[in-house]
Formats: C-alpha cells, sequence, structure tokens
C-alpha cells in the first residue's frame, strides 16, 4: 500500500521528521516539500508512499496518517484557530492515524495547564507545559518501554527539551514507556503520542510504529 | 551522530525552525510578540535602531528587565551578550535564559577572541557573514547561526548577501575533491573537520537562521525562499507603526514564504514599516555586522 503522510508544517521541526519518513523509504510529494539538500534515498526501503508539508486545509486531503512535531504550540495554534483549519484537521484526528511529539500533543491533549490554552482534546491527557523547566533543564534521557509491550528491556533513547509532562491520563489511554516513573509515550487508538522528540534521535522504531498504523 | 549536548542545544533551534524570533524591550512587547505567534523572543535594553542612533556602549540587558520578560510568556527567552564577554554569558546562563546571543549588535568586549561556548550548558547563537565565520562560529561551540545583516537599518540587503553567500559557499564545498577540502579549510580559517563535515552533507550541523534589517513579511519571505531555516526581527516590528498587525504579519509570511497570495494578503492594510536606513550609506566604521573576528 502507498502511503500518503501529512507533516503540519506550521512551525517546529517538522523538517526532522520529513528526514526520518525519508529514512524509511518515503518520498517528498509535490516538489516544493523537497528537503534542501536532499537526503540519501534509503537503503532498503521499509514502506512505499509520500509526504507532504500541511500548511493550509487543502493540504489535509486524502491523507493515511498526520503528524504533529515540537515546536511551540502556541505559535502553531495561531495557525489552526481557523475554523475551517480547526474543524477539517480535528476530523482527521478522530479518523487517521496521528503521530505527535512534545508540542503536538499539547495540541492533542483533553486539557493544558501552565498556561491554559485551546487544544483538540484528541488524546485522553492533561498535560502541563514546560513542566521539566527551562533550556537548561532539557536532557538526552534512557527511558523505559512498558512491561508487556514487545519492545520491553530495549533502551529507548528519549531527547526531551523543554517538554510537557503528562499529568493525568483517561481510562483508555495506554501507556508504552516511562521516564522516571511517568508516562512520556501513550497510544489510544491510533494516536501516537511522546513528550520527547523520536525526530532527533537514532531510532526510528516510533515512526515504524505509526507508519505501520497509517498502513493498517 | 553529534553528542548529546550538541544534540539538546542545537534541538532547540529544530524547535524555532519556521518561525519568529521578536526582539523585545519589555513584558508588554514579549506579550505582544506571543500573542501575535512569534515562536522565540530577544530580551534586550534597546533595539538596534537606538542603539545606532544613541550610541553609547551597548551591553547585556538588565537583570531584572530580562526576568520580567521571562515571567511574562511562555516561549523560549533569548538575551545577548557581547562578543567575548564570557562573564555576561555565565550571568545569562545563571539566570535561566533559553538561548544566548553572541552578538554583534553590542558593543564587542573583546578584540580578538568570541566565547567558548562549549563551556556552557545554555545554547548560543552567533551572527556570520560568510562561510568562514560560520565555521569558526561552530567550532567554539555555536549551535545555531544566524546572518549578521546589518542590524538596526530596516534594509535588507546585507541579510540576503550573508544568506547567499553562506548557502553558494555550501554548495561549493560539495563539489571539491578531499585534497581541495584541505586548502579550502585553510582560506576560510576554519577546521578541516567541520569543513569535510559541510562539503559530505551539503548543510550546516546546526539551524541557519536570518537576522539583520528585516523590517516587512515580503523581506522574511524572501531569506526564507534564500535558505533561511527561521527568521529574526529586530527593529523592524516595534519601530514600526502597528507593532501587533505586523508581527502578526510577518509570521504568516515565514509560515507561508511560497505562497504569494499569503504574501499579498499579509502585505495589505499594513502600517508605516520602520522608516529604515540605507545600509549602503553607513561608513565602514560604523556598521555591526564587521564586529567579529
Amino acid at each position: 500500500m502507498s502511503l500518503t503522510i501529512g507533516i503540519l508544517a506550521l512551525q517546529g521541526d517538522y523538517e526532522a521528521h520529513a528526514r526520518v519518513l525519508a529514512r524509511l523509504g518515503l518520498m517528498p510529494e509535490r516538489d516544493s516539500d523537497r528537503l534542501f539538500p536532499p537526503p540519501p534515498s534509503a537503503a532498503q526501503p521499509e514502506f512505499v508512499g509520500h509526504w507532504r508539508f500541511v500548511r493550509s486545509p487543502a493540504d489535509l486531503a486524502g491523507l493515511d496518517g498526520v503528524i504533529l512535531p515540537g515546536g511551540e504550540s502556541s505559535t502553531m495554534l495561531k495557525f489552526l484557530e481557523n475554523e475551517t483549519f480547526w474543524r477539517e484537521l480535528g476530523s482527521l484526528l478522530q479518523r487517521q492515524a496521528v503521530f505527535a511529539t512534545c508540542a503536538g500533543v499539547i495540541l492533542l491533549a483533553r486539557q493544558v495547564g501552565n498556561p491554559p490554552q485551546r487544544s483538540f482534546a484528541a488524546l485522553d491527557v492533561a498535560v502541563e507545559r514546560n513542566a521539566y523547566g527551562r533550556q537548561i533543564d532539557s536532557s538526552v534521557r534512557q527511558g523505559e518501554w512498558a512491561p508487556g509491550s514487545p519492545d520491553a528491556g530495549r533502551p529507548l533513547e528519549m531527547v526531551f527539551i523543554r517538554a510537557p509532562k503528562i499529568a493525568d491520563i483517561g481510562p483508555k489511554v495506554e501507556v508504552l514507556a516511562t521516564e522516571s516513573g511517568l508516562p512520556v509515550l501513550v497510544r489510544q487508538g491510533r494516536i501516537l503520542a511522546a513528550t520527547f522528540h523520536p525526530e532527533l534521535g537514532a531510532d526510528l522504531a516510533l515512526h515504524r510504529m505509526f507508519l505501520r498504523a497509517a498502513a493498517a | 551522530m553529534p553528542t548529546p549536548e550538541l544534540r539538546l542545544k542545537t534541538g532547540l533551534a529544530e524547535m524555532l525552525k519556521g518561525g519568529v524570533i521578536m526582539d523585545v524591550t519589555d513584558a508588554a512587547q514579549a506579550q505582544i510578540a506571543e500573542q501575535a505567534g512569534a515562536a522565540a523572543v530577544m530580551a534586550l535594553e534597546r533595539v538596534p535602531a537606538d542603539i545606532r542612533k544613541e550610541g553609547g556602549v551597548a551591553r547585556m540587558a538588565s537583570i531584572r528587565k530580562i526576568r520580567e520578560i521571562m515571567q511574562s510568556v511562555s516561549i523560549p527567552v533569548m538575551a545577548k551578550c557581547r562578543i567575548g564577554h564570557l562573564v555576561e554569558a555565565q550571568i545569562l546562563q545563571a539566570l535561566g535564559v533559553d538561548y544566548i546571543d553572541e552578538s554583534e549588535v553590542l558593543t564587542p568586549a573583546d578584540e580578538a577572541y568570541h566565547v567558548d561556548k562549549h563551556a556552557f550548558t545554555v545554547p548560543f547563537v552567533c551572527g556570520a557573514r560568510n562561510l568562514g565565520e560560520v565555521l569558526r562560529r561552530l567550532a567554539e561551540g555555536a549551535a545555531m547561526i544566524r546572518t549578521k545583516g546589518e542590524a538596526g537599518t530596516g534594509d535588507v540587503v546585507h541579510a540576503v548577501r550573508h544568506m547567499r553567500a553562506i548557502v553558494r559557499e555550501m554548495r561549493e564545498l560539495t563539489l571539491l575533491r578531499e585534497e581541495e577540502l584541505f586548502g579550502r579549510a585553510k582560506e576560510l580559517a576554519a577546521p578541516v573537520e567541520l569543513v569535510r563535515l559541510v562539503a559530505r552533507e551539503g548543510r550546516l550541523p546546526v539551524p541557519n537562521f536570518s537576522a539583520g534589517g528585516i523590517a516587512t513579511p515580503a523581506d522574511a519571505a524572501l531569506v526564507m525562499q534564500l535558505g533561511a531555516e527561521a527568521v529574526f526581527v529586530g527593529s523592524g516590528i516595534f519601530k514600526s507603526e502597528d507593532p501587533a498587525a505586523r508581527a502578526r504579519a510577518i509570521v504568516r509570511a515565514t509560515t507561508h514564504y511560497r505562497d504569494p497570495q499569503v504574501l499579498l494578503e499579509v502585505s495589505s492594510e499594513l502600517g508605516e514599516p520602520m522608516r529604515g536606513l540605507d545600509a549602503a550609506a553607513i561608513r565602514p566604521e560604523e556598521q555591526l555586522q564587521t564586529r567579529g573576528w
């Protein structure tokens, strides 16, 4: 199956996500979304399909999955708080595979604190923004896959940058990995959400998991 | 894969891509910037246009002011230290700012050396006019590069020149043979390891932003089309007639930098831009961009 993945590209590290998708075999759908310089083509493509940068509601048509990247959630909201964009992305989040990292999790949450702001409430978690502190408190840590997960026991490197904290999770939310006992990687239906930045690390496991969900 | 420290430092710069970093001088301006969609703010005492006009020694901003700005917004807050002023940098790190700009806009504190930025946990951004300057700053530990442009003028021509030079010189490196890279490293006065890295990857190992003279939404989209990954706007916003509207317009133009319809829309119905200064009319000894070694 050929996938079409949208990467929300209003602001943030959308290009880092595109470079990971390129390593897994995906190509830019449009010339204007080509990366400069182009990443080397995947040695062994694991997936077939394309990515597209999403900057307007029209870019959402026909997507099999969408990535909400890291960045400043308050900046992204300025663009999303357009009636059509909000409604169409909100509806896509209910139907398709979603992968959110850091700021993306804030956009998806049921409730946002520090300070409170509008969110899609597609993921039943409450998050606190900048809960670990400022940039000097950012760190690369080893997290743990939850017991029972197929990856349990395998180390998972996590890059936290001015990260939000998941303060509360609803009954339908499954915790896939923790760091210092706190949930940092969760899943609810077809939504996968990480408070850290797998797109800045070497481990492709989470993007793989997302693309499999998008293909299902 | 770079060291964990460098990944964290460049990581925050990755998060700022496609965004606008706005110069602010107090909490009220910082809130206007955040409301307009700024990805970060730069806290300083006076915007470059005023530093140029009023003269005197330009130093790190007052701590009280930076702290007030840090408390008033949830987006990252940057602050400037003088070139080579390692103690101003230590103080800013202790204060907890998210990024330090070792900036030519302030009066240099050292005539030969920049700060050893590897010695800090907080990431640094530095200005550059060409690839040699970029690579020297990276060798010292900078985690983000921005063009210098000519700050405080509202004239984008120098930012354009610097962005074109950096991008062109990177492309040229990718065409050279291994032994030619040694000679080029000598000409660039930069470490050969970094020259090799850029030659192999065709891009910088850190984000490459643009600053210096950006005053309109069209200016922001111009430097983005030329290869900038985000923009800094200094005097351009708060020296204009309607700062909030201009800030919003520049934020939209930076995201939609390739969409002429959006650029038309955001460029309509803006108040007067900052008056500006023809950068070509500035005497060489009054240029800010020549500061830095």
